[in-house]
């Protein structure tokens, strides 16, 4: 890919806010927020639980819409949620009543794909993220981790140029989340997409990220940089360079300043 | 990851259904029992005009078979239930959809609506005589309108509670209002469907005989009032037989239902 390409702007967030009322008073979730994000740039975001995250990610998705400022997608003003973007919630948000074939196709369905071309795809990413023999289970009948699976591969069904990702792995062991953050990785690599990839584990933001993004509170940008760790990187090698631990020590401190 | 693992089992036919045997022989023992404790005590502890005796009840059936007044009657009753059943289901799953969408309207009326449900069905019952005279129509309607309120109440609790992120991951996939309901809506109201109609088979029962017992000249409410009018216990004990035969096949129906709902249930749900 050539530099002009890499560097064209696919979010732009100005002056960003939002407002939840309850009762007589107003919670601010988010103040004045601004970020940039450049095609197919993996940029992580990491703050503490409860900085207006989840907020900042549901806005650039268009789920919700915000009470003051702008959220442009390749220039455009983002009004509703849109097919090019892919985004992972928190929570499984799979269909009980479909299985995971029948999850997978979902998004396919909608877009009006023929039956045919859907199952193949569909059969296709339940293969790329290792579900092989499990297309007729319904989700009860899985465990955490293979549900995770299931939810990546329904986000990648719609074949989304820019990912958005809130803690996906949050909930999951620490073995089975590095698999599916190496997985992830891989996704990535070859898609070539542009990820957006909120969680609260530094090392998880450092291991993954071209950019890392510190949120204080009410999405304050606490820190802002570039992690240029060499790729591919190995969560066990990287535990003990230098280069990592001193950035880790530089997050953590950010962390804190952003809590005061 | 590893797959999930089955191991074959060699177990034994009683090793499979021997728990299930054992409690279908004790319940049978348990009938039998009772009905040789009544048949024996009958005429010695009780007086027979008021607790009658199996062997008289059996007499009576017979009789009855013969004579063709148990058929009619039994399909009489039979036809109101399904009638009832099936009228009160649909209304109420229609209208348990249609106003559970409409939330703002909902909310005005949910008030008047838990008034009508908590009305006692019988209440209704001389209404309905005034309005549909004392034919099958009458008891149909009874029975639907019990069934109504059960499938309504269950169904539009299930369309206001449908998960707000289901609903979400639609729109992300660039799903409209269409999408929205025939994708996540409906399939997740169906739950509260099923339970509804669960709930309701045996009220459908319980509307149809009550409205024979109130005013009717069929049907096996009937057949209780006349047996009862003319002191004939036997009479009586042998119509509630077969009501508990209906009841208990009912319920079989009510189980089917129950097994084809549970296959996708969250797994907290499960027994």
């Amino acid at each position: 890919m050539s530099d002009t390409v890499t560097s064209e702007t696919v979010i732009e967030v100005s002056g960003l806010g939002k407002q939840f009322v309850k009762d007589a008073v107003g919670i601010v979730a988010l103040r004045d927020f601004d970020l940039t994000i450049a095609q197919g740039s993996f940029v992580t975001v990491l703050g503490r639980s409860g900085c207006g995250k989840s907020t900042m990610l549901n806005l650039l998705a268009g789920l919700t819409t915000p009470t003051s400022g702008t959220v442009s997608y390749r220039g455009r003003p983002v009004a509703g949620p849109r097919t090019e973007v892919g985004y992972l919630t928190q929570s499984d948000t799979l269909m009980p009543w479909r299985s995971v074939h029948k999850n997978v196709e979902l998004p396919l369905e909608i877009a009006g794909v023929p039956a045919q071309r859907r199952t193949e795809h569909a059969a296709e990413l339940i293969g790329k993220v290792g579900l092989e023999g499990f297309e007729r289970h319904y989700p009860r009948e899985l465990s955490g981790g293979m549900r995770r699976r299931v939810s990546l591969a329904r986000m990648l069904a719609g074949d989304p140029e820019t990912l958005l990702m809130d803690e996906p792995f949050g909930a999951l062991d620490a073995q089975l989340r590095g698999e599916l953050q190496a997985e992830l990785l891989r996704l990535w690599a070859d898609g070539g997409q542009t990820v957006v990839f909120v969680t609260h584990d530094i090392e998880e933001a450092l291991l993954l990220g071209d950019r890392v993004v510190v949120l204080g509170p009410v999405g304050r940008i606490v820190l802002d940089r570039p992690i240029d760790l060499p790729r591919p990187r190995d969560a066990d090698e990287l535990r003990i360079d230098p280069e990592f631990v001193a950035l880790h020590r530089e997050l953590t401190a950010a962390l804190r300043e952003g809590a005061r | 990851m590893t797959a999930i693992q089955t191991v074959r089992l060699d177990r034994s036919w009683w090793g499979r259904h021997g728990g299930t045997a054992t409690v279908w022989s004790l319940r049978a023992l348990l009938v039998v029992a009772l009905l040789v404790v009544w048949e024996l005590t009958a005429e010695r502890w009780f007086d027979i005009t008021f607790t009658s005796k199996p062997s008289d009840i059996w007499t009576r059936l017979v009789q009855w078979h013969q004579d063709g007044t148990l058929w009619s009657n039994t399909w009489i009753t039979v036809q109101e239930v399904v009638y009832g059943f099936l009228l009160g289901a649909a209304a109420g799953a229609l209208t348990g959809f249609v106003l559970a969408s409409a939330r703002a309207f909902y909310q005005v009326l949910d008030p008047f609506i838990m008034a009508l449900y908590a009305i006692p069905k019988v209440a209704l019952a001389p209404l309905f005589i005034v309005w549909f005279g004392i034919g099958m129509s009458m008891k149909v309607l009874l029975a639907a309108a019990t069934v109504f309120f059960l499938v309504f109440l269950n169904v539009a609790a299930g369309v206001r509670e449908v998960d707000r992120g289901l609903i979400d991951a639609v729109r992300l996939m660039g799903g409209g209002r269409r999408d929205i309901l025939v994708k996540v809506v409906v399939p997740s109201s169906m739950t509260g469907l099923l339970t509804g109609l669960k709930v309701a088979i045996p009220y459908a029962l319980i509307g149809a005989v009550i409205g024979e017992l109130v005013a009717s000249n069929r049907g096996l409410g009937y057949l209780i009032n006349d047996a009862a009018a003319q002191f004939d216990t036997a009479g009586v004990f042998a119509t509630l037989v077969v009501l508990s035969v209906i009841a208990a096949l009912l319920n079989l129906v009510v189980g089917l239902l129950d097994r084809r709902a549970s296959r996708w249930k969250p797994l907290g749900e499960e027994r």
